[in-house]
C-alpha cells in the first residue's frame, strides 16, 4: 500500500512513520504533490503552531491540494484542526474541508490538555473494533467545538469533537501513533477503508 | 475524563539503564528499550529518560536510544539530561521523543524556554524543577539538587509557565529517596499558581502516596523510579487501587 505523510516541516512526524513501521507498512514522507496524489491513504500531520503551520501549507501549496484529494486522508492533531473553518491560535483560516471552528480551552482547566483521556459516542468505520470510553492520548490547547462531523467526542471542561469525519476525510484530535494498542488498531482501520 | 499519569523514570547512562532494575522476567535488564517496552505492556501513561552522564561522547548513544524507544515504543516518553540549545532538542525530537526536559539549563538562562516553546511548541517542552527547603523557603537547587540558587520555587515556576513551557515536574529533594510520600503541599501550591500540568516526583513509596498526591497535592501525574524498577509497586495493582479510590486512571 502507498501510504504518504505530508511533509510541510510541521511537528514529530517520526512517530507516525514507525508506528505504520510496527504495523508492517512504509509510509514515506512527502511534499511533491504528484506522489500525494498518487498516494492510496495520505497522513496530515501537525504539531506546533496554526498560523504559522498554515503559512508552510500555503507556500507549498499544499492549501489546494489537500481539500481536492480522493482518496482517504486522515488529519492527526493540528493536522485535523488545520481541516477545520478557522483557528483560535493565530486567527488563522483554516483549509475549511470540516465544517467546525476550532477553539482555546478557557483557564478553568489546565492549558494544554496533557494525557490520556476516553473517546466516545463513536461513529465511524475509522473505530471498528473500539470500545467506547477507550483512552487515546492528546495534547493539546486548542479544541474543535461540537458539530455534526463529529465521529467521536470528549470531555475537558466540555464536551468537544475528538474526532471528524467528512467525505474522504477523517480528523482526530488524539495521537493514534501514541495510545497504544487501542491507537494502532485505528491506524490499521484507516488503511482499510 | 483526562486520567492521572503514572510516569516509571530511567535513569541512563551509555545507553543503559542504572539504578539495577530487577522486575519481571527480563532478559536484559540494563537495555532501556526492552525495559521501555515493558513498561508500556504493564499500563504505564509515559516514560522519563533521564541522562544522568550527558556527556557530549555519550550524545550520540542517546540519540540512538530514543530512536529505537520511538521505533518500538507506542506511549509517549520525555528525555531530559543535559539539554542546553535549540539544536539539542531538535535532534531529540527528530529522533522520535516527544518532548524533552530542561532543568539547569533554563535555570542558568531563562530564555532558553521561550526559544525553545517558539520553536517547538509548549506541548513539548517540559521544564523540570529540583527544590528544598531552606530555612522553611522552597529553593531551587541545580545540577541534580546539589547546589542551591536563591531562587523560590513557586516564583520560578509562574516565570517557567510564562515563557512557555508546557509542564512543570517538580522534584523535592526533600522526599526524593526517602520513600515517605510526596511533597504535597508544595505540589497543591504549585498547581494553585500555575495552569499547566504538574508531574509530582520524589518521595513514592506505597500505594497510598500516589493516591495523597493526586488528591492532597493535585498533582496531574506522578513520576517515580525504584518502587516500578523493583516491583515494589506493580502498576496495574497501583491503577486498580488508585481506581476503586476514584482517581481517573487509564486501564
Amino acid at each position: 500500500m502507498n501510504i504518504k505523510i505530508v511533509n510541510y516541516g510541521a511537528g514529530n512526524i517520526k512517530s507516525i512513520q514507525f508506528a505504520f513501521q510496527r504495523l508492517g507498512y512504509n509510509a514515506e514522507l512527502s511534499s511533491d504533490s504528484d506522489k500525494i496524489i498518487a498516494a492510496d491513504k495520505v497522513i496530515f500531520p501537525g504539531v506546533g503552531e496554526a498560523s504559522s503551520a498554515m503559512k508552510k501549507l500555503k507556500e507549498s501549496g499544499l492549501d489546494t491540494l489537500i481539500p481536492n484529494l480522493k482518496q482517504p486522508v486522515l488529519g492527526i492533531c493540528l493536522g485535523m484542526q488545520l481541516m477545520c473553518n478557522h483557528s483560535e491560535e493565530g486567527n488563522t483560516n483554516g483549509l475549511g474541508i470540516f465544517n467546525v471552528n476550532v477553539k482555546r480551552f478557557s483557564n478553568k482547566v489546565k492549558v494544554p490538555q496533557m494525557g490520556w483521556n476516553t473517546i466516545s459516542n463513536l461513529k465511524s468505520d475509522l473505530f471498528k473494533g473500539i470500545q467506547e470510553e477507550e483512552y487515546m492520548y492528546l495534547v493539546h490547547s486548542y479544541y474543535a467545538e461540537m458539530c455534526d462531523e463529529a465521529i467521536a467526542t470528549s470531555l475537558y471542561e466540555m464536551n468537544y469533537a475528538s474526532a471528524l469525519e467528512k467525505d474522504n476525510f477523517f480528523g482526530v484530535q488524539f495521537h493514534p501513533e501514541k495510545s497504544s494498542k487501542a491507537g494502532e488498531q485505528i491506524l490499521k482501520n484507516f488503511l482499510k477503508i | 475524563m483526562l486520567t492521572k499519569r503514572i510516569i516509571p523514570c530511567l535513569d541512563i547512562k551509555n545507553g543503559r539503564t542504572v539504578k539495577g532494575v530487577n522486575f519481571v522476567d527480563l532478559r536484559d535488564a540494563g537495555d532501556p528499550v526492552v525495559l521501555a517496552k515493558q513498561y508500556a505492556e504493564l499500563g504505564a501513561d509515559e516514560l522519563v529518560f533521564l541522562d544522568i552522564a550527558a556527556t557530549l561522547e555519550n550524545r550520540k548513544t542517546m540519540h540512538k536510544m530514543v530512536l529505537q524507544v520511538a521505533e518500538q515504543v507506542n506511549i509517549p516518553f520525555t528525555v531530559g539530561g543535559g539539554i542546553s540549545s535549540v539544536e539539542d532538542v531538535d535532534a531529540l525530537l527528530h529522533c522520535g521523543a516527544d518532548k524533552v526536559s530542561i532543568n539547569s539549563s533554563a535555570v542558568k538562562r531563562p530564555d532558553l524556554i521561550n526559544e525553545l516553546s517558539d520553536k517547538f511548541g509548549s506541548q513539548c517542552i517540559v521544564v523540570a524543577i529540583d527544590a528544598k527547603q531552606v530555612e522553611g523557603e522552597w529553593l531551587v537547587h541545580l545540577a541534580g539538587g546539589t547546589i542551591p540558587t536563591k531562587i523560590n520555587l513557586f516564583d520560578w515556576a509562574i516565570e517557567v509557565e510564562q515563557r512557555g513551557a508546557g509542564e512543570i515536574l517538580f522534584t523535592s529533594m526533600d522526599h526524593d529517596g526517602t520513600k515517605a510520600g510526596f511533597a504535597n503541599q508544595a505540589l497543591a501550591k504549585l498547581s494553585d499558581i500555575v495552569n499547566i500540568p504538574i508531574i509530582a516526583s520524589g518521595g513514592a513509596g506505597t500505594i497510598q502516596h500516589f493516591s495523597d498526591t493526586f488528591i492532597e497535592g493535585k498533582a496531574d501525574a506522578a513520576l517515580a523510579a525504584s518502587v516500578f524498577h523493583f516491583g515494589e509497586i506493580p502498576i496495574a495493582e497501583l491503577k486498580k487501587e488508585l481506581k476503586q479510590q476514584e482517581i481517573p486512571v487509564r486501564i
